[in-house]
């Protein structure tokens, strides 16, 4: 017999509530504060859609978008074909494979705020063994709490290195698991390398590979410890990436409506970019 | 097309091989005629797959030399031995349709696109695949992935050989059957060499005109599957080939004379060599019930449709009979008669009985 009752809310209702206290009233408030003007004294004003207009329209958040965007670019061209060709040369068996794996995996054991401080040091041209290298051995003029250039280099370059190692740790997952009929049946058919890689490789890494740009993505697009430890966003504007723009305009001018507002702009752009990647990146497998 | 002739073969997985025992392959010798169908049969483990894989170029043998008609090829790579091999579990390019994945072995010859359309087009059509052309491979069930990667063996008329290494383990059963015949019709069709590397006696026996059975690395018995079944030349053929295999019963024999169990049984003919390990054998279906003979006990029936397997006890020993019709019941009393030109004796596995003329 089945027994019918409302019991089996009683097992959701944990889940509802976590998610509530972690996610849904953190949101909504996020939403209360983007249309309304706030004073001290906890007085709230209504705005309506005031803020979402001036944030699309401010130059300020448009050069920080973009700054955003090309950062992003920047990493993902960087860290994904990188990624897949360290990869490829890793070896498949034997007593390196752990080395490789654990050395692979250190960089990103270390906290955000460390890795900005390392770098700092890293790139100082006085004392820093990287910056006095480049200023002192070689000759170059490199500094990055002066030229813009160099504190882009200095970012991308530690993004790189923290980072690559996901994509390769990924790509590795997918690349150890093709049977060895493929590549034997590949020898036989006469397949080049590239060929190989390109028919065989890259569609077994795929799957892989789609989570890990995913997560390269989102993660790089909301980047902020890092550059704002190495370079708090300067020179000048020149590496204030939108998150650090956000915290700026929160709580060093404790404009809570239109850091509100431009939070959930932010938001939304990240979710469309990942859905509309993902939607593209699967579509192949459904047909 | 080719002669394939192995010589002097052995191959070790090890650095340094020391003892025989070092050697997944002990000393193999064959000649292959061009155009046969040929089954290398064998228990998990015989080495038979690292024989293809070295006849392929996959691996290199320790020692001893493959010849292609006459051509040494041991040192080639896969790629310039002109074989085909089909795996077992079907590798298909998956981002390519089945008419890219067809022709890929030709294009990347560089052979001209006029003579890929032809040839994927005959293909297709041979193995019944023509209207699956357009369709991404990777949308293929099982057998039809399988037949594809077949397809890209058979699409190159340059092979030497088209080697299958347990084509049909992932195939559902009563497809099995459909691509066992195809296999066999195409072989008709192309008159390729043919290799087939099975642990299934089914599939071996109905598609090869000649089948190598194989145990611990080393060729026990070449023969066409009639031979096989009715003169094994070693116990381990006798009970791997047939269903049930053969009776291999231990027994004495002094000057000739063979008894089993204390009571003296005749063999095909002339007992040849002296001491050893002594076995007899006899096939199931050459043991029948009779009113003289064999004392024995049954011990278990079992019916397997046509007929049933009847087992007896000869003192310590079992052995199985096929009988048609009406069977003793268990427990029962009853007499075993072995027909004699089909009684043969072992000594230390080898068979040592020659027929009489």
């Amino acid at each position: 017999m089945k027994t019918e009752n409302q019991k089996a809310w009683l097992f959701v209702l944990p889940v509802l509530l976590l998610v509530a206290f972690n996610a849904l009233i953190p949101i909504m408030t996020v939403v209360n504060y983007s249309v309304q003007e706030t004073f001290g004294d906890n007085l709230f004003f209504w705005e309506g859609l005031g803020w979402f207009e001036q944030i699309l329209r401010s130059d300020r958040f448009h050069s920080a978008l973009g700054r955003q965007f090309l950062f992003t670019f920047l990493i993902l061209i960087i860290e994904v074909p990188l990624g897949i060709i360290i990869a490829l040369s890793m070896p498949k068996k034997g007593i390196w494979v752990p080395v490789c794996l654990v050395t692979m995996a250190l960089p990103m054991l270390i906290p955000w705020n460390v890795v900005g401080a390392m770098w700092n040091i890293f790139t100082l041209p006085d004392i820093g063994l990287l910056g006095y290298f480049i200023n002192n051995t070689l000759g170059i003029e490199y500094n990055m709490t002066r030229s813009p250039i160099a504190a882009w280099i200095t970012i991308v370059t530690m993004d790189v290195w923290h980072w690559t190692s996901l994509v390769v740790l990924l790509s590795y997952a997918g690349l150890v698991s093709i049977p060895d009929a493929y590549y034997q049946a590949a020898k036989i058919d006469g397949a080049s390398p590239w060929k190989v890689f390109r028919y065989i490789q890259l569609p077994k890494m795929k799957t892989v590979l789609t989570i890990a740009i995913l997560l390269r993505f989102m993660d790089s697009f909301n980047i902020y410890t890092e550059p704002f430890v190495l370079t708090g966003g300067g020179p000048g504007n020149s590496t204030t990436l939108l998150s650090i723009d956000l915290v700026k305009i929160a709580l060093g001018q404790f404009d809570l409506g239109p850091a509100a507002a431009m939070s959930l702009i932010y938001f939304a752009i990240t979710l469309l970019v990942s859905w509309l990647f993902y939607t593209l990146m699967t579509k192949d497998d459904a047909k | 097309m080719a002669k394939i002739t192995l010589k002097n073969l052995r191959h070790s997985y090890l650095p340094n091989p020391k003892g025989r025992e070092d050697f997944a392959l002990k000393e193999i010798d064959l000649d292959w005629q061009d155009g046969g169908a040929y089954a290398l049969l064998g228990p998990s483990g015989c080495g038979k797959s690292t024989l293809l894989n070295i006849i392929s170029g996959l691996l290199h043998p320790s020692e001893g030399a493959i010849l292609f008609d006459d051509k040494d090829v041991t040192h080639l790579p896969p790629d310039q031995r002109n074989i085909a091999q089909v795996f077992q579990f079907p590798v298909i390019y998956d981002t390519m349709t089945v008419y890219d994945n067809l022709a890929f072995p030709l294009r990347n010859r560089g052979v001209a696109a006029a003579r890929v359309d032809e040839r994927v087009r005959e293909i297709a059509e041979m193995l019944e695949v023509t209207e699956m052309l357009g369709t991404r491979a990777s949308h293929l069930s099982p057998d039809n992935k399988q037949k594809i990667s077949m397809g890209r063996g058979l699409v190159r008329d340059d092979v030497n050989v088209v080697m299958f290494d347990e084509p049909l383990t992932v195939i559902d059963p009563h497809l099995k059957w459909k691509l066992r015949s195809k296999l066999k019709e195409l072989h008709q069709r192309v008159k390729a060499t043919m290799i087939y590397v099975t642990h299934d006696q089914t599939e071996a026996l109905t598609f090869a005109d000649q089948v190598v059975v194989m145990q611990d690395g080393e060729v026990v018995q070449i023969g066409t599957p009639v031979e096989l079944f009715e003169r094994p030349q070693h116990t381990f053929v006798g009970h791997f080939i047939g269903s049930p295999g053969m009776n291999v019963l231990p027994a004495a024999e002094d000057k000739g004379k063979v008894s089993l169990n204390g009571q003296a049984i005749a063999v095909e003919g002339k007992v040849m060599g002296a001491g050893g390990n002594i076995q007899l054998g006899i096939r199931p279906e050459f043991v029948s019930l009779s009113d003289a003979g064999l004392q024995a006990r049954v011990r278990k029936v079992s019916d397997i449709g046509r007929h049933c397997v009847v087992e007896a006890m000869v003192g310590d020993t079992s052995i199985k009979a096929v009988v048609e019709g009406e069977v003793p019941p268990q427990g029962a009393e009853i007499h075993l008669a072995f027909r004699q030109d089909q009684t043969r004796l072992y000594r230390d596995g080898w068979l040592a009985t020659e027929v009489t003329p």
